[in-house]
């Protein structure tokens, strides 16, 4: 395994992934091969439980280590690591070594010494075992009992060039230099010799311990410079890091619904899929109630549907729900809904997040509600306070429809964002619910102040919640007042008589017409008959008129023959021909 | 198949000799030399011809020094008299040697 230095100098850098997920993933695939890598940070960051992890996780992929521990017992580190489960003990002389360096107190220090001895030893461990990677665990507890700072760099260059020579993976820790003791800064130092340095932290964020690590630098490499977190969790170390937001996920066209019908119709046709809704308002405005309404309907659907909340239990959850006649209980049994209750205030914000993103993982859900996201921002940390849009970027990066509260003051109409939150800038719909008081009753008011990519309704409507479930009801205006509740239904009652006395006025003036009309009609049949009478008078009078009139010629005839004077001619003058 | 010197040649038999001393030792190394000159020296001045020397050179013999936990060498382990005594470094600090050794040197 051992490789001429110009051979490793002409290889292209190949990376030894650490098989912690969120530090591949913010060095692009692991560690730098057959090269060293510093692990600096002050005590209690984490140091040894992340190289230990990594030499843990390589052991189990077929890469045998070695860790030499000069700070700890290596029997206590043994015994400190049983609870992250890591099957020590199977590994344990097999694929993993330890080497306890520790300085004893009654050990004497006597004049120079160097790692020559050591590195020997090691390398002959190494051949044996044919170990990939190494750990040396605060190599600064060892190199300090030199006393000599020059003889200290003159150690530091073997052992990186020992690691080098050999092609092991090597992980060197050791402590920041800010006690302001004298000597040599070992970080300092070896951050210029190293090929890649991360840097980790340890602080209290609100009372919540807060760790957390960088990459400084990785020679030959890209990688993610941001602060990541570092979780010591049941699994072991564990880094949440998330990828950085694209904004080319296809936008889906398809609506589903809200569960509430009047609200889909408000919006358009409900949510978008895919899209990440925020529900905001007082306590008590009924945002679980809508959270509750929304996953039911999606698990009407068959789609699979995940709630987690921060503020119930499970049980509270079903409970509170079936008063209302949204009854999750036999889907939560088919195992199409999780649901998921987390304390939030034992994490973290990152850590919460972190959370979230393995129960999205596990369940793969179509829809997802959080109740409330607001729970999981602990500070005001700028840092802390964009975590909700990584759940949202992460949502939306695997097409997940999200419904999520918030709690937001009821100032008035005033929708600051002083929350804690910036999601309602990341978020494609924005519904606030807001109380209002008025006639001695607290109601419920619900409108949408966005909704991105959509028609949606400036209407306020009244949220009504009984034992059938959420409806909404339109609000009245009286006198610059925003009528619901009783003041509603009174208003309601109000129109409705209105409504019918205006209705049967109608109806009793169209009674009127009709019959003024059907008066009409019948003085036009009589005179109809009339007419028909005088036609039938007229026809009478022509035919006697006829009659008389051939009766006459007829006579006029026979008088002329009977005095046979005058011609025809003196006759017709005689008399007129026209009657 | 770790190498033993054993300086000076012994007045006595090897198990007589009152102050016996394992060396670890890196080879030629500069260190490695002093401190077996070191040691030979104020062995030489405290326990002239009563002691004995076992010099082990861990790149020869490395499965013996992964066993001892050597990790900083030269290391020197005092086997008798009692009590053991684990000294760092090639010995240069005489101080710090003859203090160390000095309440059984007699």
């Amino acid at each position: 395994m051992t490789m001429p230095r110009s051979t490793i100098q002409t290889t292209q850098l190949n990376k030894t992934p650490t098989g912690i997920r969120g530090l591949d993933e913010i060095t692009y695939g692991g560690l730098p091969q057959g090269r060293c890598t510093l692990l600096a940070g002050g005590p209690g960051c984490g140091k040894t439980v992340l190289a230990l992890q990594i030499l843990v996780n390589g052991a189990k992929q077929g890469e045998p280590g070695v860790f030499v521990a000069f700070e700890e017992d290596a029997s206590r580190i043994v015994i400190n690591a049983a609870t992250f489960g890591w099957d020590l003990p199977d590994l344990q002389n097999k694929d993993l070594f330890f080497l306890d360096g520790k300085p004893r107190p009654e050990d004497i220090w006597a004049g120079d010494f160097e790692l020559t001895g050591l590195l020997a030893i090691l390398k002959a461990k190494a051949d044996q075992i044919k170990a990939k990677r190494i750990v040396f665990d605060s190599i600064d507890v060892l190199l300090s009992l030199l006393d000599n700072p020059k003889a200290e760099r003159r150690e530091l260059f073997r052992l990186n060039d020992w690691l080098v020579t050999n092609g092991m993976t090597g992980i060197v820790t050791c402590k920041n230099n800010d006690s302001g003791m004298s000597g040599l800064d070992y970080k300092d130092f070896m951050q210029y010799m190293v090929d890649c340095v991360i840097n980790l932290t340890h602080e209290m964020d609100d009372r919540v311990a807060h760790r957390s690590l960088r990459v400084v630098k990785y020679r030959g490499s890209g990688f993610y410079s941001g602060e990541v977190t570092l979780l010591l969790g049941e699994q072991g170390a564990e880094i949440i890091a998330f990828p950085e937001s694209t904004h080319d996920q296809i936008a889906s066209n398809k609506r589903i619904s809200s569960g509430v019908p009047r609200l889909d119709s408000m919006l358009g046709g409900g949510y978008y899929r895919g899209s990440a809704v925020l529900l905001s308002g007082a306590p008590g405005t009924s945002k679980s109630s809508l959270c509750g309404m929304f996953i039911l309907a999606a698990c009407e659907r068959g789609e699979a549907c995940l709630y987690v909340s921060f503020d119930e239990s499970v049980s509270e959850i079903v409970r509170n729900l079936k008063s209302i006649n949204i009854n999750l209980a036999p889907h939560v049994d088919s195992g199409l809904l999780h649901i998921e209750s987390i304390r939030s205030s034992l994490a973290g914000t990152e850590e919460q997040v972190g959370n979230l993103r393995k129960l999205i993982e596990l369940y793969e859900p179509e829809c997802f509600v959080i109740d409330p996201l607001s729970a999981i921002v602990h500070s005001e940390g700028d840092s802390r306070r964009r975590m909700p849009e990584k759940i949202l970027t992460l949502t939306k990066a695997s097409g997940i429809t999200l419904l999520c509260t918030s709690l937001l003051g009821n100032g008035g109409d005033s929708l600051n964002e002083e929350t804690g939150i910036q999601i309602s800038a990341v978020a494609d719909t924005w519904i606030h619910i807001s109380y209002s008081i008025l006639g001695g009753e607290r109601n419920r008011a619900l409108s949408i102040i966005k909704s991105r990519g959509s028609e949606h309704s400036n209407q306020v409507r009244e949220l009504v919640i009984d034992k059938l479930g959420i409806t909404l009801a339109d609000v009245y205006q009286a006198d610059g007042e925003v009528l619901m509740g009783t003041a509603r239904w009174q208003k309601e009652q109000d129109e409705i008589a209105a409504e019918r006395l205006l209705l049967a006025n109608v109806q009793h003036r169209r009674r009127v017409i009709e019959l003024a009309q059907d008066e009409v009609n019948a003085r036009v049949k009589i005179l109809q008959v009339d007419l028909a009478v005088k036609q039938k008078e007229l026809d009478l009078l022509m035919v006697t008129e006829d009659a008389r009139r051939g009766h006459l010629e007829t006579n006029r005839d026979e008088l002329w023959n009977k005095r046979s004077g005058d011609d025809n001619d003196t006759i017709a003058l005689a008399v007129p021909k026209d009657a | 198949m770790h190498k033993v010197v054993t300086l000076p040649k012994p007045a006595h038999s090897l198990t007589m000799a009152t102050h016996q001393f394992r060396l670890y030792i890196a080879g030629e190394s500069v260190n490695s030399k002093l401190a077996l000159s070191n040691l030979k020296s104020f062995c030489d001045t405290y326990y002239p011809n009563n002691y004995h020397i076992e010099q082990i050179d861990v790149l020869l013999s490395p499965d013996i020094a992964w066993a001892q936990g050597v990790t900083a060498t030269p290391m020197l382990l005092r086997l008798t008299p009692a009590p053991a005594i684990k000294m760092m470094g090639n010995l240069s600090d005489t101080a710090q040697l003859i203090n160390s050794l000095a309440d059984t040197h007699g």
